[in-house]
């Protein structure tokens, strides 16, 4: 896998699937994954008799912010900017990494240490910070993974999950110069701690993403595991912190649905390792303000940034009937639930939220102008709906975009297809005529089995994906109807 | 400078704009409307615990260890030879603190260093840190810091291997949101949950102990 994951220019769901159908080792390391990941989330979810009225509440809130999405971010700016931080709007992707490229400048520093963030990689802020000159260090184990073997995420929790403990090895071996380096996870992550310690002491300048922006305090709450987004938060000089505007959250008492909503949904962990919220900057630095400002001594950057992006989200809350994909807090539950991820893994998705989520959020990001096959990437079997700890009817969206596309796509050879079936069905005489026709064209493809069954093992053209992976049994020799003519009118 | 601003500003607006089309709402909106509508979000999960103080306790500790933690129970008066018994099994001499950490805590016969304003690379040095916590959650196994006396700055609770922290009871509640009701009159300091060591289950899904965090904790729960 190399190159970035663009959707507007990735192969269409059905032939990068096929591709990744034929990778045994990354199907077993995706199907492993995604087992132990379930199984513990079951369990941890079991344990709470108040889950679905934590669901209900997590959609309440999720819903009440989007429709007031313009009340909340002006009230999180105003709070945020009270405490010392500096909000920035963004209207796209390519200004939210001009106002980024610019803050990393601002703040001498040409390099930047990163803390996992999929709205950094939605916007490929690393190879624009690159073409700038500035050095990205990805410092969650999973990214640095990613980044060290030029590879792109495949999940958006566990980006790595593609990857097995040997193939890691050899990244890291390669990367890091450790011939001797053992394959125990545990080895690994020790190379890991190795790799980044001197690089979290020394670098001035840190990217995060935000997995809350709370709107009645100004303040921001990110959810990890490992501590190297406390490292990232707390020891560099300059925090640029970049979110969707739909991160937001109205008031401080609404963590305690998200705080355990998310980490048993995400990583089946009562609570995950490590939560941080801060509020703006640290005070010793602010000029006296008069408020009578508590006291956090020297804790935290100085200069503190938040850039909300909107990059087609806008759009998404236009269209009331999809709108619930804005309420996604990026768990990945309906990737692990989803049979068609399990079998394919992320990259075929081209894009970097794959999965159910995926499938519904990258067609809406790119304003239905690519990835339009994401859609039909989905049996519509409801796993993801079940296990969403905020409810997003993902099937519901999957259908309301498929009519989008087709209603984009304009007669298509199915389209007219189906009106032609349509118009045999309406007529007895024509659907007769349709069945001897049949058999008559059929004839060529038939071969007899053993026992004298006649099968057709391909069909011509479009028919052809019916025969793909199974065989069809020839028409009947006799139609139900000619049958029950030929008995005559007295029923013998 | 002034040209960003303009831009920044012209951002705003149009995102402002766009936001207000997409929902219907003309203009700014009635913030007596808001509040009532997130007043009637339905809450109908547990806003309260169930156990007894007792049970509660038992729960935390067992939540803790179930994340590799080093749990022990004592008296509110004999903190700090708990203390002192821990750091020696532990082989822990040279410790960093917080400011206004509680002197009765700290036997004799250790190094106690206070923290003020040290450099990261400073506190790598230390064998390791001990604080205080502002409230500690039973069922999820989580105790939480923020930025008052005897709980310090983050970066000295996250740069040293080995952290001690004393979990007093009387700051142990049974749920979530129990927690954050504490929480809310102070939710504007720096506030950071932990549960557990550091630990990471990138590779195969393998919970491991420590990446970057302290690898080791250990806590007290006195009282």
């Amino acid at each position: 896998m190399s190159g970035a994951l663009d959707p507007r220019t990735a192969p269409e769901f059905p032939i990068a699937a096929k591709a990744m159908l034929g990778d045994a080792q990354l199907r077993k390391n995706v199907r492993h994954a995604t087992e132990v990941i379930q199984a513990k989330r079951a369990r941890v979810v079991g344990e709470m008799p108040d889950w679905q009225a934590l669901r209900e509440a997590g959609r309440q809130i999720r819903s009440h912010t989007m429709e007031n999405l313009d009340y909340y971010l002006e009230e999180f700016e105003r709070n945020c900017t009270r405490a010392g931080g500096v909000v920035h709007w963004a209207r796209d992707a390519e200004e939210a990494r001009r106002i980024i490229v610019r803050l990393v400048k601002e703040s001498g520093s040409d390099e930047v240490i990163k803390i996992k963030s999929m709205t950094t990689e939605e916007i490929q802020l690393n190879p624009a910070l690159e073409a700038a000159g500035i050095h990205p260090y990805e410092t969650d184990l999973a990214e640095l993974i990613i980044q060290l073997g030029e590879d792109q995420p495949s999940h958006i929790v566990v980006p790595a999950l593609h990857k097995n403990r040997q193939q890691i090895r050899e990244i890291f071996q390669r990367k890091m110069g450790l011939a001797e380096l053992g394959e125990r996870p545990q080895d690994l992550a020790d190379a890991a701690r190795m790799f980044l310690r001197e690089k979290f002491l020394r670098v001035k300048t840190g990217v995060s993403g935000a997995n809350f922006l709370i709107a009645e305090t100004g303040g921001v709450c990110i959810i990890e595991s490992e501590g190297n987004g406390r490292m990232c938060l707390t020891l560099p000089e300059t925090l640029i912190a970049v979110a969707g505007i739909d991160k937001v959250l109205p008031r401080f008492q609404d963590l305690e649905v998200m705080l355990q909503l998310v980490p048993r949904s995400a990583t089946g962990e009562r609570m995950n390792p490590y939560n941080s919220i801060w509020t703006g900057v640290d005070r010793t630095h602010v000029p006296e303000s008069g408020h009578g400002a508590p006291a956090s001594v020297g804790d935290g950057p100085r200069v503190f940034h938040v850039v909300l992006m909107d990059n087609a989200r806008t759009e998404i809350l236009a269209d009331e009937e999809a709108r619930q994909t804005l309420n996604c807090v990026r768990c990945g539950a309906c990737q692990n639930a989803c049979p068609v991820y399990r079998q394919t893994g992320g990259h075929a998705y081209g894009s970097v939220y794959a999965g159910p989520i995926g499938a519904i959020l990258t067609p809406q990001l790119q304003e239905m102008h690519h990835a339009q096959s994401l859609p039909y990437a989905s049996s519509l079997c409801g796993a993801c709906y079940e296990v969403c700890p905020v409810k997003i009817n993902i099937p519901e969206v999957l259908i309301h975009l498929r009519n989008k596309v087709v209603e984009q796509k304009g007669m298509s050879a199915e389209a007219l297809a189906m009106k032609m079936m349509g118009m045999i069905f309406l007529s007895e005489r024509r659907f007769r005529a349709a069945q001897r026709l049949g058999r008559m064209a059929e004839l060529p493809l038939v071969r007899k089995d053993g026992q004298g069954v006649g099968w057709i093992s391909w069909l011509p053209g479009m028919l052809g994906g019916w025969t793909q992976v199974r065989d069809l049994q020839e028409m009947p020799k006799e139609t139900f109807r000619d049958w029950w003519e030929k008995r005559g009118n007295d029923g013998r | 400078m002034a040209g960003e601003t303009i831009a920044s500003s012209g951002a705003k607006a149009e995102m402002l704009r766009r936001i207000r089309a997409a929902t219907g709402r003309t203009a700014g909106a009635d913030a007596a409307e808001v509040q009532a509508e997130w007043a009637g979000l339905a809450r109908g999960y547990r806003r309260a615990g169930s156990r007894i103080s007792e049970a509660v306790l038992e729960l935390l500790e067992d939540r803790l260890r179930d994340y590799d933690a080093h749990v022990v129970r004592t008296g509110a008066g004999d903190v700090a030879a708990m203390v002192a018994k821990m750091l020696a099994e532990r082989g822990k001499r040279r410790l960093v603190v917080p400011e206004g950490l509680a002197a009765e805590w700290l036997p004799e016969g250790f190094e106690f260093v206070v923290d003020r304003g040290m450099a990261a690379t400073e506190l790598d040095g230390f064998d390791g840190v001990m604080t205080g916590s502002t409230v500690a959650i039973a069922e999820t196994g989580t105790v939480v810091l923020q930025g008052v006396a005897g709980q310090g700055r983050r970066a000295v609770t996250l740069v040293p291997d080995y952290h001690l922290c004393v979990v007093r009871v009387e700051d142990v509640v049974e749920t979530v949101p129990e927690a954050m009701a504490r929480l809310e009159a102070t939710s504007g300091l720096p506030t950071t949950f932990f549960s557990g060591p550091s630990a990471t289950a990138d590779i195969e899904m393998t919970r491991i102990k420590g990446v970057h965090g302290p690898r080791f904790l250990d806590v007290i729960v006195a009282g």
